[in-house]
């Protein structure tokens, strides 16, 4: 068995105001995760915005280093003391975005990000870092022909989101952190995307960990949920049991706040009733 | 009642004119809320901002009228040429970003004094908002803030408030919970459905979540690049949908509990430049016939109340069902998943190919003519 995902007492705190009127706010509070599995796996992280759902993805990217704790991808250590190279960190753990507009740089072409992710990351040049995109490129639907030599806004938002896909997917690494991956795309076509990660689960055995806030999607494709409130994870277990049966009331009250197509909300009165 | 006659606005750039509302005809009756839903660049936003009479540079009115039901002051019919005399008082807006709508550097109690029609007394209006506040589920000293000391869901609260203190016959929602979360977007949306219960406003409501429109809307209007496609009421549009578009759109998407695996929509919405001479969802559409291609089917009354603009309406129940038939997305086993994907990705790409070289942005982004997003967007490569 392999550990996909670990995190033991993780903590990050900020530290804002002046010497008189010091507060610190804690982003992650204790966060303790194991996933343990041998198939790749799609841990979802839901939770309100300032939940401390970015921090730790951040904090599992090493963009943002932990007060305390430490974190694990595959049995090795990725962040906290006796942390892996930098390099070989990034052909485990690779990051997707948000925003691919602001991903890719509007003033470089995107084949390059590709070209130099195979060349420096996944150590491919030549014709073998060719044949490593243009791999990339067709398991996310792209051409190398319609990609080479376009700026990012020659790409429409799911196009370019897709290359960013692909660029992560280069160095075939372990786990991919995806940020909001789909929150920027279309209602109507963001299950393209969501699906493609699905089949890219299976086809590069890779595992992914889902940042969103969006709960429907969360339960359509993950494995894993870990639901965040405050820093903390307040509920974590496998998707579909979390999800239909949650037990902790913040997963409730998220769950109930859903606007769903099947049953209208509860209505109690929002008004105060003093006055006409 | 609100009357749209033929409405068709126009953004006027370097390359020509585009009509982002191509002739909309549509019949708003007193005291209901209208969901106005669809992909991003259908023309919602701009129909809205039509509603809402703020027409300027590049936006103009090509053709048509909107006619708004009532009379002003003077006793003259209020219609788009004079509605900007009504903001507030007759007709306000809930706009989706209450930081940008807010005058940064006076507290909201002045915004509130600032209304056209507050009356002399300031003292007593400021007691008014005060105790209108407090019934909206704020503290009444919240008034003496300035906008960034609030939390988002506070300051849409004071947006809500400020669209509804003088009780305007239409309320105009422009995407109002979009930037919120979750539990705070189903407290404002309560609250809004409480008001205009109270109120029996007219609420036209416009949002890219079919979910809000299901818990809110009584009738809806389905738009699809800058045309009306279907129009009919809430639970008809949900659950007996009479256009492909309006099918797909709301089984596109995920529900909890259920584990049918879902497809998307693959492709882009046509090209306002160059729209295709039939039906504009025809490239899209799966039940697209030759008929569809070549000639545009017109907007009729199907049901009563429920109007449709299709060839095919008698092939959508089979649609649906065939829908309804999809596999669970456990059982899918890979191959067959990974074959779906391909598929769907192959279609988007062809879609997209004869869509035009500069397909509508699918990132949720403000309507903005390419004339504006040139000068924002930096010189990239020329297409």
């Amino acid at each position: 068995m392999t550990t996909v995902l670990k995190a033991e007492g993780l903590r990050k705190t900020y530290k804002l105001g002046s010497f008189t009127s010091r507060v610190t706010i804690n982003a992650l509070d204790d966060i303790n995760l194991d996933i343990v599995s041998d198939d790749p796996v799609i841990v979802s992280l839901v939770g309100e915005s300032g939940s401390g759902k970015t921090t730790l993805a951040k904090t599992i990217l090493r963009l943002v280093e932990p007060t305390a704790g430490k974190a694990w991808v595959h049995d090795q250590v990725v962040t906290g003391s006796g942390g892996m190279g930098r390099l070989d960190f990034m052909r485990m753990v690779q990051p997707i975005f948000q925003n691919p507009f602001d991903a890719f740089s509007r003033y470089r072409t995107v084949d390059t990000y590709l070209h130099e992710t195979a060349a420096r990351i996944a150590g491919l040049n030549g014709a073998k870092g060719r044949d490593a995109v243009d791999e990339a490129l067709s398991s996310v639907g792209l051409d190398y022909a319609d990609v080479v030599g376009k700026y990012p806004n020659q790409f429409s938002g799911g196009e370019l989101q897709r290359a960013s896909i692909a660029r992560a997917l280069i160095p075939h690494p372990q786990l991919i952190v995806a940020d909001e991956p789909v929150s920027m795309i279309d209602a109507s076509r963001r299950m393209i995307v969501i699906n493609l990660f699905k089949a890219l689960k299976e086809q590069y055995r890779t595992s992914f960990l889902y940042i969103t806030h969006d709960l429907a999607t969360a339960y359509y494709i993950s494995d894993y949920i870990a639901v965040m409130s405050k820093g903390r994870i307040v509920e974590f277990g496998a998707a579909r049991d979390v999800l239909s049966t949650p037990r902790h009331d913040y997963t409730k009250l998220l769950l109930s706040s859903i606007p769903t197509l099947t049953h209208k909300w509860d209505r109690t009165p929002a008004l105060a009733s003093t006055g006409a | 009642m609100i009357q749209l006659k033929n409405v068709v606005a126009e953004y006027t750039t370097k390359r020509g004119r585009m009509k982002a509302v191509d002739g909309v005809d549509l019949v708003i009756p007193d005291g209901v809320i209208v969901g106005i839903a669809g992909e991003s660049g259908c023309g919602k936003s701009t129909l809205m901002k039509v509603l809402y009479g703020d027409l300027g540079f590049p936006l103009s009115l090509a053709s048509g009228s909107v006619d708004y039901g009532f009379t002003n002051d003077k006793g003259q019919p209020v219609t788009d040429a004079n509605v900007q005399r009504e903001w507030f008082r007759h007709v306000s807006i809930i706009p989706q970003s209450s930081m940008s709508s807010l005058n940064p550097v006076i507290r909201i109690r002045e915004q509130f004094v600032d209304f056209p029609a507050t009356s002399k007394d300031k003292k007593a209006t400021l007691a008014k908002v005060r105790e209108f506040v407090q019934r909206i589920g704020l503290p009444p000293e919240s008034i003496d803030a300035y906008p960034h000391q609030l939390s988002g869901g506070m300051r849409q609260r004071i947006m809500v408030a400020l669209a509804t203190f003088l009780e305007p016959e239409v309320i105009l929602a422009d995407e109002p919970t979009t930037a919120l979360d979750v539990v705070v977007q189903k407290e404002i949306l309560l609250l809004l459905l409480e008001l205009q219960e109270k109120m029996r406003n007219t609420i036209i409501f416009v949002s890219h979540d079919m979910g809000v429109h299901y818990q809110l809307t009584h009738q809806m209007l389905i738009m699809y690049a800058g045309k009306a496609v279907e129009h009919g009421p809430t639970e008809e549009i949900f659950r007996a949908p009479l256009h492909p578009y309006t099918l797909l759109l709301t089984s596109a998407l995920p529900t909890i509990g259920d584990d049918r695996a879902r497809q998307g929509l693959p492709g882009s919405p046509p090209s306002l430049w160059d729209p295709p001479k039939g039906c504009r969802f025809a490239p899209r559409c799966p039940l697209a016939t030759e008929k569809c291609r070549t000639e545009e089917p017109p907007l009729v009354e199907v049901r009563p109340g429920h109007s449709s603009a299709c060839h095919h309406i008698d092939r959508i129940p089979q649609l649906q069902a065939d829908l309804a038939k999809a596999p669970s997305l456990d059982d899918l086993d890979e191959a067959r998943l990974l074959a779906q994907v391909q598929e769907n990705l192959r279609r988007e790409h062809e879609i997209d190919a004869t869509a035009d070289a500069a397909p509508p942005s699918e990132v949720d982004r403000p309507e903005i003519p390419s004339e504006v997003a040139d000068t924002v967007a930096p010189a990239g490569g020329e297409r």
